[in-house]
């Protein structure tokens, strides 16, 4: 039949169906079990041919074996259950119609071949593949070991080229390496080579600086970056910005410490030169004023019980030296002043700085200031005697110094300053070549004069001040003449401030035009409303005194101003009297005069103010254009007492004389007793004033006073 | 001159390595005694890890055969390991030769080991490079050379991505893979999952253990985590499921209990997700995206 080889072929199909179920389970393949059988098909072929052969091949067992590990199946397990389904089956699959008895014992033989052909080729295969494994583990690390290599090459490119200098030192703070900047740093390898960044402290170190490496060597901090000063071999100091880190190794432990250093010397040198510029005056050395302010500012500051002085001088007359003499010689003596100067600070805690100009100023912090900066003071004015030649010119060289000493904390920089300027200024007043010590008074009334100063504009804006009336009396019939207009301001502070106190100041600064301005039309008003209000009882009209001011006097609207505010207020000019101190007219050229002669023409009263206080030409007065005298108060002040002075009796009856004969009339001040009157009016003096008859007040007194003498 | 701390380290093969532990399950020898230490060590609490590897091997195969039914004659194969055998280049450019195979591990020594293998083998190629660094990938010159990405490619990412913790994006690098990739791509992708092992969870944790203490600590996801990897693909039939269950070849009641553990998938790249990748592609491709605007095509 033809189904014979069919039968076979079947048969061997069953035995491979039940070889790839007892093998695939322990084989690693990916394949499918269909896919695995197929695989096997032809080994089954081969052993049921081996177990018919004529002779006995051990080679094909040994294949079959060896094509088992070719398909993965490389367990144990594979081989073991291999065999025993081939015990099992090849013989009663494959072995039909052969002598049972020999096709068995072929059947053992083709196993033990196959057991060795599977063993042989399992180790075969096993070597192999350890030898590509260990081959690959090999290249691998070759591969890394370039990488590491070129990885190096290129850290030791970067560690020996930089710029910055780098370190190495282990945790004990042994140096292990260093780059060549580093070394250049150093200057030599004895600083590095083998040694310990302990032996690194130097004087300026700051004590954190040691806090911090501490702390880094500890773990405790990962980085810290300094200022840091180096001994160099040779004495000098290397400056540093020192950054230090912490190097851990991949578990977190650490392991070195790492610096890099830059090289600050240079800045630091420039610095300091950048910082010296700053601090001290190009032309003589000395500490400027910044410096001196920083050193006054710290002394200031210095706590309780600490006292300071402080010289502040200024050269007498240096503007006619370096006017005449020109800058080049005023620079050369400052120079010298400046060296003599620094002689004299010789002390601890004393110290010289130019301010600026010729102003220099010494400073003392010495426990004993009190008497230390008077003698600091004497010594400058005794550096400053000796002449100092300058192009072949002994220069005589004097200076005004203000002192100022006192408790720490009592007042700033700036206020001890102002103080000692104030003080220096009242020495060089006094004349010069001297020193005055500060008086707490003197200078407040140096610092309420400049407040007055500038507070006098808005004061006139806002109406301070007002104006009080001190009657002008008739020696021979005791009825009211007129009166004098005073000017007072209503200070909001300082209450109320009489003339002296800011007429100067109102010269000063111009404001005397405006405010004089303003004191004419209130007294002219005034005159108009007593004209109005009595001018028809009493025989002559009531006038008015206003005095002027040198600056008023040159200022060219006088006499429009004037003008302008009698017409406005309708009042004829003979009721205003104009007051002139004599020391504005005497020498005065042509064109001060004019004005006056001008208002005089036109009818108003010129009198010539504190008469006799200056040097009274008295040829003088016939070319001033003045109707009246008013004789300063010192005159009649020793009339006062009884009997009274025959020497002064006979020079104010010789005034009177003269200004009779010159056709003046004379007025008297500060008329405080009968007695006095009675005396004046023996002397033949024509009116008087004062506080015997009234003190300066609202003009409703006079008002009143000269209705008690119209009706008295 | 002693080491310096910053400089990289050498390769220590007295440290575990996952590609030989792996070639040891399959009954591999490319692996040293520390290998089949640890190796052993986990086979004490799953017994059956062999089978889950091989089950990873024929789900591998039957999905390379996939692609290229579905046309796709390239392949890149991230996490290759040690090719034992079965391998993407023996089963494709089998079935369809003139396939383009690019491995990918960041081993070393699979790496050393894949280049003695392919040595003569024009159309495949490895590089050493992490699938935590896709850009690296895609730049490599052997990606470029046998790659091309303007057309579809199959992406393996077989047993890899359970080695790649949450801290290291893996979600991004799949995307950043994927942005890369033309319409029409596959990913083919397994994971591990404590779901479908028939061990009790103590057992589980044990094997897990075995890993995080060779320093390539496995993490297990779920099946809902391991879905979200395949976000822009369309899941192939018949989605994401035990690996023996995926288009099997055998029916699976003949398979090994293990071979369910873990899950694995196929998901195409649809033509819209794909529209927004084209950019990176051609990016990835030729020069980087930023030049692409430089060259006056953006402008």
């Amino acid at each position: 039949m033809t189904a014979q080889p069919q039968g076979a072929e079947d048969r061997l199909r069953r035995l491979t169906t039940i070889w790839s179920r007892a093998v695939f389970p322990v084989t690693s393949t990916s394949l499918t079990r269909a896919e695995f059988e197929e695989q096997l098909l032809p080994l089954a072929r081969r052993l049921s041919e081996a177990l018919r052969a004529g002779r006995f091949d051990a080679a094909e067992g040994e294949a079959v074996g060896a094509a088992l590990v070719e398909a993965h199946c490389t367990a144990p397990e594979a081989l073991s259950r291999s065999l025993d389904c081939l015990d099992a089956y090849l013989v009663l699959y494959c072995g039909e119609g052969g002598d049972q008895e020999a096709l068995r014992a072929r059947c053992s033989r083709l196993q033990h071949a196959m057991a060795a052909g599977f063993a042989r080729a399992l180790r075969r295969r096993t070597l192999a593949e350890q030898e590509a494994i260990a081959q690959a583990a090999l290249r691998a690390q070759g591969v890394v070991a370039q990488a590491l290599h070129a990885s190096e090459a290129r850290f030791r490119a970067v560690f020996e080229g930089a710029a910055i200098g780098i370190g190495i030192a282990d945790l004990e703070g042994n140096v292990l390496q260093y780059n060549g900047a580093l070394l250049r740093m150093f200057g030599s390898e004895q600083n590095l080579r083998g040694r310990n960044v302990r032996e690194w402290a130097h004087p300026e170190d700051a004590p954190h600086i040691w806090r911090l490496y501490e702390e880094l060597v500890r773990g405790e901090r990962d980085h810290y970056r300094v200022e840091k000063a180096f001994s160099r071999p040779d004495g000098t100091v290397l400056w540093t910005n020192l950054t230090v880190s912490l190097l851990r190794d991949a578990d977190g432990t650490p392991q070195y410490q790492l610096a890099l250093m830059e090289d600050t010397t240079e800045r630091r040198l420039l610095h300091l030169r950048l910082r010296y510029e700053a601090t001290h005056d190009a032309l003589t050395g000395l500490p400027n004023r910044t410096l001196f302010f920083e050193r006054l500012d710290k002394a200031l500051n210095a706590g309780e019980g600490h006292r300071f002085g402080l010289c502040y001088l200024d050269l007498d007359g240096f503007k006619t030296i370096n006017d005449s003499l020109g800058h080049a010689a005023g620079d050369r003596l400052l120079v010298e002043v400046a060296d003599r100067l620094q002689s004299c600070v010789t002390a601890p805690g004393e110290m010289v700085a130019r301010l600026g100009g010729d102003e220099f100023v010494a400073l003392t912090t010495a426990a004993d200031s009190r008497r230390q900066v008077e003698d600091l003071a004497l010594r400058i004015m005794n550096a400053l005697g000796t002449p100092i030649r300058i192009d072949g010119r002994e220069l005589t060289v004097r200076g005004s110094i203000g002192v100022v000493e006192g408790a720490v904390g009592e007042r700033s920089a700036a206020e001890v300053l102002r103080s000692a300027d104030i003080t220096m200024y009242r020495a060089k007043s006094a004349g010069g070549n001297r020193f005055e010590r500060a008086d707490p008074e003197a200078d407040a009334r140096v610092i309420t004069r400049h407040g007055l100063t500038t507070a006098l504009p808005a004061a006139l804006d806002r109406g301070e001040f007002f104006i009080e009336y001190q009657p002008l009396v008739h020696l021979g019939d005791g009825s009211v003449r007129g009166a004098e207009a005073l000017v007072r301001w209503l200070h909001p502070q300082h209450g109320v401030l009489g003339p002296d106190r800011f007429i100067p100041l109102a010269e000063h600064t111009g404001l005397i035009v405006p405010l004089g301005r303003w004191v004419l039309e209130q007294s002219v008003r005034q005159a108009r409303e007593w004209r109005e209000r009595h001018g028809g009882d009493t025989a002559a009209p009531l006038r008015i005194n206003v005095n002027l001011s040198p600056c008023q006097l040159r200022h060219p609207g006088l006499v429009q101003d004037t003008v302008e505010i009698l017409e406005h207020e309708g009042v004829a000019p003979d009721a205003l009297c104009l007051e002139v101190t004599e020391s504005a007219l005497i020498g005065a050229e042509d064109e001060v005069l004019e004005p006056l002669h001008r208002l005089a023409e036109m009818g108003v009263d010129i009198a010539l103010d504190d008469f006799g206080t200056g040097y009274s030409n008295l040829a003088n007065l016939r070319r001033l254009p003045v109707s009246a005298l008013k004789l300063d108060r010192s005159f009649t002040q020793s009339m006062q007492r009884f009997p009274a002075d025959p020497v002064d009796l006979k020079i104010v009856e010789g005034i009177v004389a003269l200004a009779h004969s010159l056709d003046l009339a004379v007025t008297v001040e500060g008329v405080e007793t009968g007695a006095q009157a009675e005396q004046l009016r023996i002397l033949g003096c024509d009116t008087a004033q004062g506080w015997y008859y009234a003190r300066p007040g609202p003009p409703e007194r006079l008002h009143e006073l000269a209705l008690a003498d119209a009706t008295g | 001159m002693e080491r310096p701390p910053w400089a990289p380290r050498s390769i220590d093969i007295s440290v575990p390595s996952v590609a030989r532990i792996y070639d040891y399950y399959l009954g591999g020898s490319h692996n040293f005694e520390v290998d089949r230490q640890a190796a052993r060590r986990a086979m004490e609490f799953l017994p059956g890890l062999p089978k889950i590897m091989q089950a990873n091997r024929a789900f591998m195969r039957r999905a390379v055969r996939f692609a290229l039914a579905e046309g796709i004659t390239q392949f890149l194969d991230i996490g290759s390991g040690i090719p034992t055998f079965g391998n993407v280049h023996e089963v494709a450019q089998g079935a369809s030769p003139g396939s383009r195979v690019v491995y990918v591990d960041h081993d070393p020594v699979a790496v050393t080991h894949s280049q003695a293998v392919l040595a003569r083998n024009e159309d495949a190629d490895v590089v050493a490079a992490d699938l935590r660094k896709p850009r690296e990938i895609l730049a490599s010159p052997q990606v470029q050379r046998l790659l091309d990405l303007n057309r579809p490619v199959a992406l393996l990412l077989v047993a890899i991505l359970h080695f790649v913790d949450d801290s290291d994006d893996p979600q991004g690098a799949v995307a950043e893979l994927r942005d890369a990739l033309a319409p029409g791509s596959l990913l083919i992708l397994t994971h591990a999952s404590y779901e479908g092992i028939p061990l009790p969870q103590e057992r589980r944790l044990g094997a897990v253990d075995v890993y995080h203490d060779i320093r390539n600590p496995l993490i297990m996801r779920t099946r809902e985590e391991i879905a979200r990897f395949f976000e822009g693909y369309d899941m192939v039939e018949p989605g994401l499921v035990p690996m023996a269950l995926w288009r099997p070849e055998t029916a699976p009641e003949d398979e090994d209990p293990y071979a369910f553990a873990g899950f694995a998938g196929v998901g195409r790249l649809g033509a819209a997700r794909a529209k927004a990748g084209r950019h990176h592609a051609a990016g990835a491709a030729g020069t980087q995206v930023p030049c692409t605007r430089r060259n006056g095509r953006g402008a």
